[in-house]
This record gives structure tokens, C-alpha cells and sequence, in this order.
């Protein structure tokens, strides 16, 4: 198993936004996550590389494994950790520089220095990001001046310059056109070979297009967890059903 | 019982809609929009047009009296001979002096407090003083330099005890705009950077300051404009209404154009106020500039980044 939770509950504070959650993912496979707003998917996202730890007052009871260790060990450096997990946003979050630095960022401050790797990388990246061919004449133009799905891509290729073995994903086509969407729908399903990816949506196509398996997550709790197919065909909890049906959520 | 009430309300409602058609026709409510813009306009007006007339007298009182000899002649006795040479000399050392004083150590302070600090008590404590510091009249400023630079420290009525002090003044206040600066940077950009595993210190040296820079010098460029302008706090610390030398180290005693100028007013004869107006029209001259740049800046970074 590449990720695996056992028994993670979550606090915001007094709130317990997630309850008792255990799940294990398997190597270059994607995982969708769906479920209401506010049903905690996104948090138990951020957990992976532990992004919560930002958030003062939060606190994780349980474990989460990754390769076998326990991320919120003593001894983990966290920025250590972060670089072996991606990261890809709802809004399209370029740094306000040039497309290569963009891309080059993760590696500078990984501490190479070495030109020719970087340039390498960045291209590299770039390619495995599908966005090579349109920006290889204009890298050192603003990442702002591109459209908002090239700027979705731009950050999944800096995601990937440093080198990650999985890819979080928190609702990372929401804001783009279905035309973009599409384009990252794709990116994703390249991506899997190479890559453990989990990916939040609200899109219920999206989660069936792209994901092996899917996860349905409703008031913190792990409602179902089984192959996507299985799940949206033939779900074995009621809540499930209701919610992929639309008929709540 | 209850058929009576509803007719009432009824009654009632109807009254309301024939009163609301009335209002919505009475020109009262548009005669009251004109009035406020109109006052509105006048107020605006009303701060530069003060400005405008000053500028116009000061220009006609003493437009003649600038040219090249007052700017480069020493102080003299003769009001005729008399120049400023000193005083902008001092002003500009003052100036670069403070900068480099106070530049990092706000910027330092406001990145401190912005993005380090945990949110309790005493931080808050520590918030609310800066803030009540940057509220202290500048005289006071002076008695706490005079008595802990130039006397305590000793480094006597040098250019150096005005810096430190005209630095100590401004120091709440390029703190508090570079912390408003760093709140434009949105979260998002410190979320990403953080997850490519950067270190904070790394974020805020890649990131977040490089996309607040142009904030922070604008702050910066404010603070000081007005610290060209102190004269209370540099009097106190003794600086000289006549210094006949250019200030060649920080060691230096020293005059601004200021207290050049406080001086020359304060003299009964007529030519030493002319002096006096010409020397207000090259120290405003030189605090437009500076705002000047500090528009400047803030509308170029304001075109470059759209968050």
C-alpha cells in the first residue's frame, strides 16, 4: 500500500471535522474524493502533506502512513515530506513571476542549483504537464498572461519539477472552462502511471472518468470507499446512492 | 374579532403603498443626492484650493530668489547672500541616513509581526503599541533622542543622533504599511510555495516579499517625506540654524532645510522671510518628488500583478 489512514479523526479546535477515517491507497492508481461541502474531503486531502499544519489549533488523532511511515512521526521534516507530494489547487495559484521560474521554483529552493538540470526540469515538466508546446516560445513571459487553464497546468508541471511519487489534487478543474477541464481530465489520466493521485471533486463525471476508485465522504465520515465503478453503479449505502443520483448535496 | 384585525391591517398596508408612491414621486430624496455631491465636491476642493493659493503666494513672494547661488551659497548674515547650500545637504544626508536606519529594521519588524507571530496577548499588546507609537508627537521623539543618542550613547548633535531619531519617528509607520503590504499577498501563493516544500523563511524571501516590495517602498517614501519635513525633534537634539561647512561624516553637526527656514522666519527683516519662502518652495519640491514616486510605484505594481 502507498497511503494508508488508519483511524484519523480531526480537530479544528473543538470541532471534529473528521471521524474515525481509514483508508488504503494503492500505487499509480487515482483516488477521487466526493462528497458534500464541508463534509471534511478536502481537509483529509491536506493531510497527506500536511498542509493543516498551517492552521492554528488543528489536531490529528490516528495515523497516516506513507511507503510505511508515519508522516506525523517526530522525526519527519515536513518540508522534506512536502516535497515528495504534489499539490494542485482549486484556483490556479501561479507565483507572480516568469513561467520557467514557475516551474524551476521547487528545485531552487530544494537547493539545486545546477542550470542545466533546471532547464532540463522544466521542460520536462512542462511536457509531462501537456503545456510544452504552448509556452516553450514564452517562458520567461509573466505566468499571468496565461489563460486560467494554462495556469492549472503550469502548476501541476511545478508540482512535478521536484520530483513527487503522489499527486493531491483539491478540486483542481473547478474553476476552468469544460474545455480545460478536459485537458486536465486527460493530464490525470497520463499522469497515473507514474504517480499515486488523489483528486477532490464536486464534478460526479469527473470522478467516474478519472478515478480507479472513489471515496464518498459525508459530516467527516467515510460513508463508502470502492471501485469507482462499483460505486456509482451499484453503491451499498443509501446516502451513496442518493448522492450521486443528485438527490441531495 | 380576528376579521376586524385583518381588515385593519389591510387598511394599514394600503395607507403604506398610496404613502410609498407619494414619497417615490417627492423630489425631496434627488434634491438631498444633489445637495451631498455638491458639498461633497466643495470639501474636495476646498483642502487644494487652500494649497493652490499658498503655492501662488509663496511663488510670487520669492519665485525671483531662487536661482543657482541660493542653492550653492553658504549662510550668511546678508539675507541677499544668504543660501541653502547646508540645509539641502543635510537634509539629504539626514534623508539617506534614516533610510538605511530604519528600511530594515521595519521591514523586519513588520514581516515579524505579520507572518511569525502567534496570535495572543501579548502579541496584541505589542499590535496596539505600535499603532499608539506612530500617534507620539514628534517632540517627544526628540527629548528621548537628545537624552539616549546624543547624550547616553553620546554620539552629541551629530548626524547621526538626527537619523537615529527621525528613524525611531518613523518606524511605526513603515512597520504598519509593510504589514499591510504582506496582507495583499494572498494566501494562496504562500499555500503552494509551502507545498513544494519551501521553508517559511524561504516563502517570505521568494514570494511573499519580492510581490510586496512595491508596497513596502511606497510606505517607506511616505514615512520619510514626512521626516524631511520634522523640524521639532531635530531642534531638540540641537541641531544648528547656522552651519557654515557641508557635513562631511555622520559625526558631523548639521542643519536641514526646515529649521533653515524656522530660522529665517523668526528674523525681523523682510529679506529673510523672501529667503525663507524660497527655501519652503525647494523643500516642497522635494516631498512632491517623493510622493510623486510613491504614486508612481504603487500604480505600476497595481497594472503588474492581478491577483
Amino acid at each position: 500500500m502507498k497511503i494508508e489512514a488508519k483511524n484519523v479523526k480531526f480537530f479544528y479546535g473543538q470541532d471534529q471535522v473528521l471521524k474515525d477515517i481509514s483508508m488504503s491507497i494503492k500505487k499509480n492508481t487515482v483516488t477521487a474524493l466526493i462528497g458534500p461541502s464541508g463534509c471534511g474531503k478536502s481537509t483529509f486531502l491536506r493531510l497527506f502533506n500536511r498542509m493543516n499544519d498551517l492552521i492554528e489549533g488543528a489536531r490529528l488523532e490516528g495515523e497516516i502512513l506513507i511507503d510505511g511511515v508515519d508522516i506525523y512521526n517526530k522525526n519527519i521534516n515536513v518540508n522534506e515530506l512536502r516535497k515528495t507530494i504534489g499539490m494542485v489547487f482549486q484556483k490556479p495559484n501561479p507565483f507572480p513571476k516568469t513561467i520557467y521560474e514557475n516551474v524551476a521554483y521547487g528545485l531552487k529552493v530544494n537547493g539545486v542549483s545546477d542550470k542545466n538540470i533546471i532547464e532540463e526540469s522544466v521542460e520536462q515538466s512542462l511536457k509531462q504537464a501537456a503545456l510544452w508546446e504552448e509556452v516553450k516560445d514564452k517562458l520567461k513571459k509573466s505566468a499571468f498572461a496565461l489563460s486560467g487553464g494554462q495556469q492549472q497546468r503550469l502548476c501541476i508541471a511545478r508540482a512535478l519539477a521536484v520530483k513527487p511519487s503522489i499527486l493531491l489534487m483539491d478540486e483542481p478543474a473547478s474553476a476552468l472552462d469544460p474545455i480545460s477541464s478536459i485537458k486536465i481530465e486527460e493530464l490525470i489520466y497520463q499522469l497515473k502511471s507514474s504517480y499515486t493521485i488523489l483528486i477532490v471533486t464536486h464534478n460526479m463525471q469527473q470522478a467516474s472518468r478519472t478515478s480507479d476508485k472513489t471515496a464518498f465522504f459525508y459530516m467527516g465520515e467515510l460513508v463508502e470507499f470502492d471501485d469507482t465503478r462499483t460505486l456509482f453503479t451499484n453503491p451499498k449505502k443509501e446516502r451513496t446512492q442518493n448522492y450521486i443520483t443528485g438527490r441531495f448535496g | 374579532m380576528i376579521n376586524e384585525k385583518s381588515q385593519k391591517s389591510i387598511r394599514r398596508q394600503k395607507a403604506l403603498s398610496e404613502r410609498l408612491q407619494k414619497i417615490s414621486k417627492s423630489k425631496f430624496y434627488l434634491i438631498q443626492d444633489e445637495v451631498f455631491k455638491y458639498f461633497g465636491l466643495f470639501c474636495t476642493i476646498l483642502g487644494i484650493a487652500v494649497l493652490i493659493v499658498f503655492l501662488f503666494n509663496l511663488f510670487v513672494t520669492a519665485g525671483s530668489r531662487i536661482d543657482w547661488g541660493f542653492l550653492t551659497n553658504l549662510p550668511s548674515r546678508r539675507a541677499a547672500k544668504a543660501g541653502i547650500y547646508t540645509a539641502w545637504v543635510g537634509t539629504l544626508w539626514i534623508l539617506v541616513l534614516t533610510t538605511i536606519i530604519a528600511l530594515p529594521i521595519g521591514i523586519a519588524a513588520g514581516v515579524y509581526l505579520e507572518e511569525y507571530n502567534k496570535k495572543n496577548r501579548f502579541s496584541s499588546l505589542l499590535e496596539v503599541n505600535i499603532a499608539n507609537l506612530a500617534g507620539v508627537p514628534s517632540i517627544v521623539y526628540g527629548l528621548l533622542g537628545l537624552e539616549l543618542f546624543a547624550r547616553f550613547i553620546g554620539t552629541g548633535e551629530s548626524l547621526l543622533t538626527g537619523a537615529l531619531t527621525l528613524a525611531l519617528l518613523i518606524l511605526p509607520v513603515i512597520i504598519v504599511s509593510t504589514r499591510e503590504a504582506l496582507k495583499t499577498v494572498p494566501y494562496t501563493i504562500r499555500e503552494a510555495s509551502y507545498a513544494l516544500g519551501a521553508t517559511k523563511w524561504q516563502t517570505i524571501w521568494n514570494q511573499v516579499l519580492p510581490a510586496s516590495l512595491s508596497g513596502i517602498f511606497t510606505g517607506m517614501i511616505l514615512a520619510l517625506s514626512r521626516a524631511v519635513g520634522e523640524t521639532a525633534p531635530l531642534i531638540v537634539i540641537g541641531a544648528l540654524a547656522f552651519v557654515p561647512f557641508v557635513p562631511t561624516s555622520v559625526f558631523d553637526s548639521f542643519t536641514v532645510l526646515p529649521i533653515q527656514i524656522f530660522n529665517w522666519v523668526s528674523r525681523p527683516q523682510k529679506e529673510f522671510s523672501v529667503n525663507a519662502a524660497a527655501a519652503i518652495i525647494v523643500l516642497l519640491s522635494i516631498t512632491f518628488m517623493m510622493n510623486g514616486i510613491a504614486v508612481y510605484l504603487r500604480h505600476r505594481w497595481q497594472k503588474k500583478i492581478k491577483w
